[in-house]
């Protein structure tokens, strides 16, 4: 795991050897570009890349790749994340290349949510690849400078490709094959699904590293602190995916009011990544906090995982240039 | 969709040796579809795939049989017509995100392809992505004649 991919930010980090932070945002509801360097300024200060999300939960933002290339624009690192839901190969394949021109150096191949459980279950899903076939696809791109007819790239897209995984989630015993399966398919980092359960991920990671896939790919853990009970009862029952074992909600529960249960949440939070940190083939934490931008650079600095000054370069006050960093 | 053979899923072991069957059988009568001309064999091929095969897998005819690589249980009867394995929502109980009073496709044919001696390892093998021209065709014409694998796109990612 020597030979860069792409040289992005991200990928000189977990190359150094570096214990890498990356964060998620999710997209404005507005056509204000402001909005969006507003939501990324907090994270931008804690994290060494941003996660951009391509309509989470199937309910529609501003698109991935506009956030990312606003990103880009004001001196920022994102990650691409790009979905098979709503476009087909076509469509994918010349937002490679287009994220690419942008200036975005990290795309991460999703699945996607289903559109039933997003607020507009009337759409028509996609689904044209999965999330395996699309990360293929953009090697392909990448590495033999066609598309997937064969057509020749001029210019091939220096991508760092990442996919995702779910060890939290039944098949259980499948969960480490299908991450060969992606890492074979050509990704060069994984982030995970939140991980509650530190248990069920230390049992996934053995069986990751007996099958060496430790030393073939980055894997970052996905954490997040929890807000209150409600918001943890909300998304072990909405949010696809996410598993909360009971101990943390009854944790949450003991801890008395609104302001207790959110240090609280950020309590666990903290102690989970402690934990992961310790495990042997992990590169990084991805941490998601949904709407609660400013909780992210909390739980870091709690962590102990600043200062990350080889990180994000911090824009000055005035709005970024519009002319490409 | 109604699949009263359904039943028969939950012998895989079974199951492959007839794929394994049903392929040689095939293969071996190449020289007379040939003759009788594949078009002409699709019109009584057609029908008869769908029947049986949608009587035991709810098939979706997509042309592409992956059936023995994919626990012996249709990857097109999963909502987001995953061929390479679960999305990362299948709920906690082995349902399935979309429609959660079904099981998941992909917890079945994996626990499935587990008692399948022949095929089993096969569903660590990468898919690629359909042919959507394909949809509706034989997939046991097109397993044949190769066309099935032919779908005129570069997939291999090395060399």
């Amino acid at each position: 795991m020597t030979e860069m991919r792409a040289g992005s930010r991200l990928e000189r980090v977990l190359r150094s050897g570096r214990f890498a932070v990356t964060a998620e945002l999710n997209p404005v509801d507005s056509a204000d570009p402001e909005a969006v360097y507003e939501r990324a300024l907090v994270l931008a200060e804690v994290c060494d890349a941003i996660n951009v999300t391509d309509a989470a939960g199937a309910y529609v933002h501003m698109s991935s790749i506009a956030t990312c290339a606003l990103l880009v624009r004001a001196g920022y690192e994102p990650v691409l994340q790009m979905t098979c839901r709503d476009r087909n190969r076509i469509a994918l394949q010349g937002d490679l290349l287009g994220a690419a021109a942008l200036g975005i150096r990290n795309v991460l191949c999703l699945t996607g949510d289903d559109v039933t459980v997003g607020d507009q279950p009337q759409a028509k899903r996609v689904f044209d690849l999965d999330s395996i076939q699309l990360l293929r696809m953009a090697r392909i791109m990448r590495d033999k400078g066609v598309f997937l007819s064969g057509r020749p790239l001029e210019v091939r897209p220096r991508l760092f490709l990442g996919a995702a995984s779910n060890p939290f989630a039944p098949p259980f015993d499948f969960r480490p094959l299908r991450l060969a399966k992606k890492v074979d398919a050509g990704a060069d980092f994984i982030q995970t699904q939140l991980c509650f359960d530190v248990e069920r991920f230390r049992r996934f990671m053995a069986q990751v590293r007996d099958m060496g896939l430790h030393e073939r790919v980055f894997i970052l853990v996905g954490v997040g602190p929890l807000r209150s009970v409600k918001s943890a009862e909300y998304m072990r029952t909405r949010v696809p995916g996410v598993y909360i074992p009971d101990e943390i909600v009854e944790r949450l529960r003991k801890a008395g009011g609104p302001k207790q249960q959110r240090e609280e949440g950020k309590r666990i939070c903290v102690e989970i990544i402690q934990q992961v940190k310790e495990i042997p083939g992990v590169a990084g934490v991805h941490v998601m906090a949904f709407r609660q931008e400013h909780l992210v650079a909390e739980v870091v600095e709690e962590a102990g995982l600043l200062p990350r000054r080889h990180a994000q370069q911090t824009p000055g006050a005035s709005p970024p240039s519009p002319s490409p960093a | 969709m109604i699949r009263p053979l359904a039943f028969l899923q939950n012998h895989p072991h079974c199951l492959e040796r007839v794929y394994r069957f049903t392929l040689a059988v095939f293969r071996r009568a190449r020289p007379l579809l040939a003759r009788v001309g594949y078009d002409r064999a699709a019109r009584v091929l057609v029908p008869v795939e769908r029947l049986t095969k949608g009587a035991i897998f709810g098939c979706q005819m997509c042309g592409q049989c992956t059936l023995h690589a994919t626990g012996m249980t249709c990857p097109m009867t999963c909502p987001k017509n995953l061929r390479n394995g679960p999305c990362g929502g299948v709920r906690a109980n082995g349902h399935c995100e979309v429609i959660p009073e079904m099981p998941c496709v992909w917890v079945q044919a994996y626990e499935r392809s587990r008692h399948m001696p022949l095929y089993g390892h096969e569903i660590l093998l990468i898919q690629p992505p359909l042919d959507r021209r394909l949809a509706d065709t034989s997939a046991w014409i097109n397993a044949i004649t190769g066309r099935a694998e032919d779908t005129g796109i570069v997939w291999n990612a090395d060399d």
